[in-house]
């Protein structure tokens, strides 16, 4: 019962740092420039050289999916920021002030919720074009009211503490008080709505490049390669099945950790 | 004598390494009310739960458990389950958490009957009307299909209990029953238990730290200390001479003697509150009318001179929280005001900081009452915030040894994090915190609530001496007649919201004049004299 705990906990933070690792390695080496074409290699089946294989223009698989990764997790990360950024913010100030204040922050959280991250991209590519500068904009927006609810929930329980009380006696304002008591208490809750988070922008980004409102070619992605392999099926299936289970390991990675993380800090409190 | 109802041999058990319960017997006969006593810690929950075969995961049992002869230990969970509720009731300390929130209580009621017996809607209904009118919920006060947030606490406990004993249990094990429940409440509970074990003639097993509840209720007292009992008998016997030196300290404890003479005070007011009047808005059920606001605060008057201890006693809801919070100028009151050291407090703008110095709390959590995340030194150090220049590293850091040795703690606890104290010394903790601004008034919340009977005699005789020491005023909040008058110099009486009664505590409490004030003191239950 125990072990099974821990067993989570470390089986996702290993794949996730694996995931990780590996885009961070992209950066500096991969096997092959997944940018160079290479015609007479086209549609290698997974052998000694291509451990992945490659496309229909002979690109690396492989080398493929490790910068995959880097956008994958670059674009995920860099929209969980945003929603933290804002989100948090907005919840200690709805839960430190109440009333109308409060009202106002959560109704319109309601108003962005009701877009789904896809729709808001599509908008944003209509006006700026597509790129993944607007899906991290996009995913991030839809991040903004998850942080800001568990925010709010979190520090309303936290306000009802007798130390909320001493501190007031000690003269400190609300917002002061929900920046040294409330935010490292929430700290926590934080990290696993943002490993949760993680996950479903891992699974968004996928979803948004393969429609192709994500990175644009030549920067490779996991969505889009799905998209590509998809008319190749038959000939090829590795195609799909490499990024395809790249996206789904890195994703159960994610759900793990965040799993593993949610028991620890529920053990604890 | 007949055979007893419920029988524990040598019933030991163990978590882990800690062994929680050792060697305990004990027996209770039909129509018996056992009293089972000790402070927190000492493992009487843990017999009861015992008794049910309910104990945590992880803990391990030795002994026999017998009820009716019926031997109940070694049964798995499946065979007990038909004992439960049907043979042994059981009535929870909590009736906040112990009633399920989404249920009527007229359901919760049936539902013990309908698990263990086949019987038919309206049958179940009839039962459970018959149990709470029996638990003395009739009319439209126990209504069957009122929720449990629209009753009173003594009322949930009441549902509690209607539970219970639907089954007409032979054997009923109340886990301090009365604990959460404000003085008139408790004696209408304990009334109530009596009866139902003289007419139904079960045994009952009492748990409390509260010797006084035991005296009044109890004809058997068991005292338990570290999972031992270390004396049994009959109660008066037994509270006239005991013999164990724990019972005597439990017992000395429980008396509360004041811990000082009580002065009379002529130096100046250092606190004054005038007229308070504060509302809360309801909310509105009908478009057109705003609802009528709830008046918790009803033109309250009070003063606390320097050095003075002030009592302010009254049941749950009268009021008594909402007055400190305007009195510490955490809400407005509506009409009134508050005059500390002689300049206006309630409203003062630029001088909220500066005035605030001179007042600070003690509220009665002991566990909430500390960011768990903060050492003690931090902890304690926040209301230097109030400083214009608030001392820095070794200055800070000595003014901060300098309390924690004034409450009894050392110094060296100040690099530690809360969670590594007792309740006790998270009270001591947050008389520290209290103490650093060197403030003229103290208010402590229901501070000696949650700790148990021993505890409660410490902090209060540590406050007694830091008043003396330091001549700083208290105005001590309670709910506890007892408590209030081992410490409080004067008191003031609070019934809905407005005063009823003030004056020198010992002749308030000698010749009270307010009837309130004679039904809260006619309801504390009192040990017997030597």
């Amino acid at each position: 019962m125990k072990d099974s705990r821990h067993t989570s906990l470390i089986a996702g933070a290993v794949i996730t740092a694996l995931f990780i690792a590996v885009a961070v390695l992209a950066q500096f080496w991969t096997p092959f420039d997944p940018r160079l074409l290479s015609i007479v290699d086209k549609l290698q089946a997974p052998n000694v050289h291509h451990w992945f294989g490659t496309d229909q223009l002979g690109r690396d698989v492989l080398s493929m999916i490790m910068l995959g990764a880097q956008t994958s997790v670059g674009v995920a990360a860099l929209s969980v920021i945003i929603g933290v950024l804002v989100g948090v913010p907005l919840g200690l100030f709805a839960a430190a002030r109440r009333g109308a204040i409060d009202e106002l922050v959560m109704r319109g959280n309601d108003v962005i919720f009701a877009f789904p991250a896809l729709l808001l991209a599509i908008l944003m590519t209509a006006v700026f074009g597509p790129g993944a500068v607007n899906a991290i904009i996009a995913i991030g927006i839809f991040n903004i009211p998850v942080f800001a609810r568990v925010t709010r929930a979190g520090a309303l329980q936290l306000w009802t503490r007798d130390y909320a009380l001493a501190a007031r006696v000690a003269g400190k304002g609300p917002l002061r008080i929900s920046w040294e008591h409330m935010l490292p208490n929430l700290v926590g809750l934080l990290v696993v709505q943002g490993t949760i988070q993680f996950s479903l922008g891992v699974i968004a980004e996928a979803g948004l490049s393969y429609v192709g409102l994500s990175a644009q070619p030549p920067t490779p992605s996991w969505g889009r390669m799905l998209n590509e392999a998809q008319t190749l099926t038959a000939l090829a299936p590795y195609l799909a099945l490499f990024p395809g289970f790249a996206v789904l390991l890195f994703v159960l990675g994610l759900n793990l950790l965040g799993e593993g993380l949610r028991r620890r800090a529920g053990r604890r409190s | 004598m007949t055979a007893p109802l419920l029988e524990i041999e040598n019933l030991s058990v163990a978590i882990g390494a800690a062994r929680i319960i050792k060697n305990l017997s004990l027996q209770v006969h039909a129509g018996e009310i056992l009293g089972l006593v000790g402070a927190s810690g000492s493992g009487k929950s843990m017999t009861a739960l015992a008794v049910m075969q309910l104990l945590p995961e992880g803990a391990a049992m030795t002994g026999t458990v017998r009820l009716r002869g019926e031997t109940l230990t070694g049964k798995t969970d499946a065979q007990m389950q038909p004992f439960r509720g049907r043979d042994v009731g059981m009535v929870f300390q909590e009736p906040m958490t112990a009633l399920n929130p989404l249920m009527r209580i007229g359901d919760q009621v049936a539902e013990t009957l309908r698990l263990h017996r086949a019987v038919s809607a309206l049958e179940a209904r009839h039962a459970a009307r018959e149990a709470l009118d029996l638990a003395g919920l009739s009319g439209e006060q126990g209504a069957l299909d009122r929720f449990p947030y629209e009753l009173s606490g003594g009322q949930r406990q009441r549902v509690a209990i209607a539970m219970a004993v639907v089954m007409s249990p032979s054997l009923l094990i109340a886990d301090e029953p009365t604990t959460a429940l404000d003085v008139i409440t408790q004696a209408q509970v304990l009334l109530l238990l009596q009866e139902l074990v003289r007419t139904r003639h079960m045994g009952l097993v009492l748990v409390t730290h509260d010797l006084a509840v035991i005296a009044q209720l109890s004809s058997r007292v068991a005292v338990m200390h570290q999972g031992e009992i270390v004396e049994q008998g009959a109660t008066t016997a037994l509270l006239r001479a005991p013999r164990h030196p724990y019972t005597a300290a439990l017992l000395a404890a429980a008396a509360l003697t004041p811990k000082r003479v009580a002065r009379q005070v002529s130096s100046p007011a250092v606190l004054e509150a005038c007229g308070i009047i504060r509302d809360y808005p309801r909310r509105r059920r009908s478009l057109w009318r705003a609802a009528a606001p709830l008046r918790a605060v009803d033109g309250v008057s009070l003063s606390v001179h320097a050095g003075e201890t002030v009592g302010l006693v009254g049941e749950s809801g009268s009021g008594k929280s909402s007055l400190l919070k305007v009195i510490l100028a955490l809400e407005r009151s509506q009409t009134g005001q508050v005059r500390l050291l002689g300049e206006e407090f309630s409203n003062a703008a630029g001088n909220l900081h500066r005035l605030r110095r001179a007042i600070q709390a003690v509220f009665q959590d002991p566990y909430g009452s500390f960011d768990p995340k903060w050492t003690v030194e931090r902890l304690i150090a926040e209301p230097f915030f109030l400083l214009s220049a608030p001392p820095q590293a070794a200055e800070r850091r000595r003014r901060v040894a300098v309390v924690l040795e004034q409450v009894g703690l050392s110094a060296t606890d100040a690099q530690r994090l809360p969670h590594e104290f007792s309740g006790g010394e998270r009270q001591r903790i947050a008389i520290a915190r209290a103490l650093i601004t060197e403030p003229a008034v103290i208010a402590f919340d229901e501070a000696v609530s949650a700790l148990d009977v021993l505890l409660r005699e410490q902090i209060l005789e540590l406050l007694a001496q830091l008043a003396e020491r330091l001549n700083v005023a208290y105005l001590f909040v309670s709910h506890d007649l007892q408590v209030i008058r081992a410490i409080a110099d004067r008191v003031y009486v609070m019934q809905r919201g407005r005063i009823v009664e003030e004056g020198p505590t010992e002749s308030v409490f000698a010749s009270p004049r307010h009837a309130y004030t004679q039904a809260l003191i006619a309801a504390t239950p009192k040990l017997p004299v030597n």
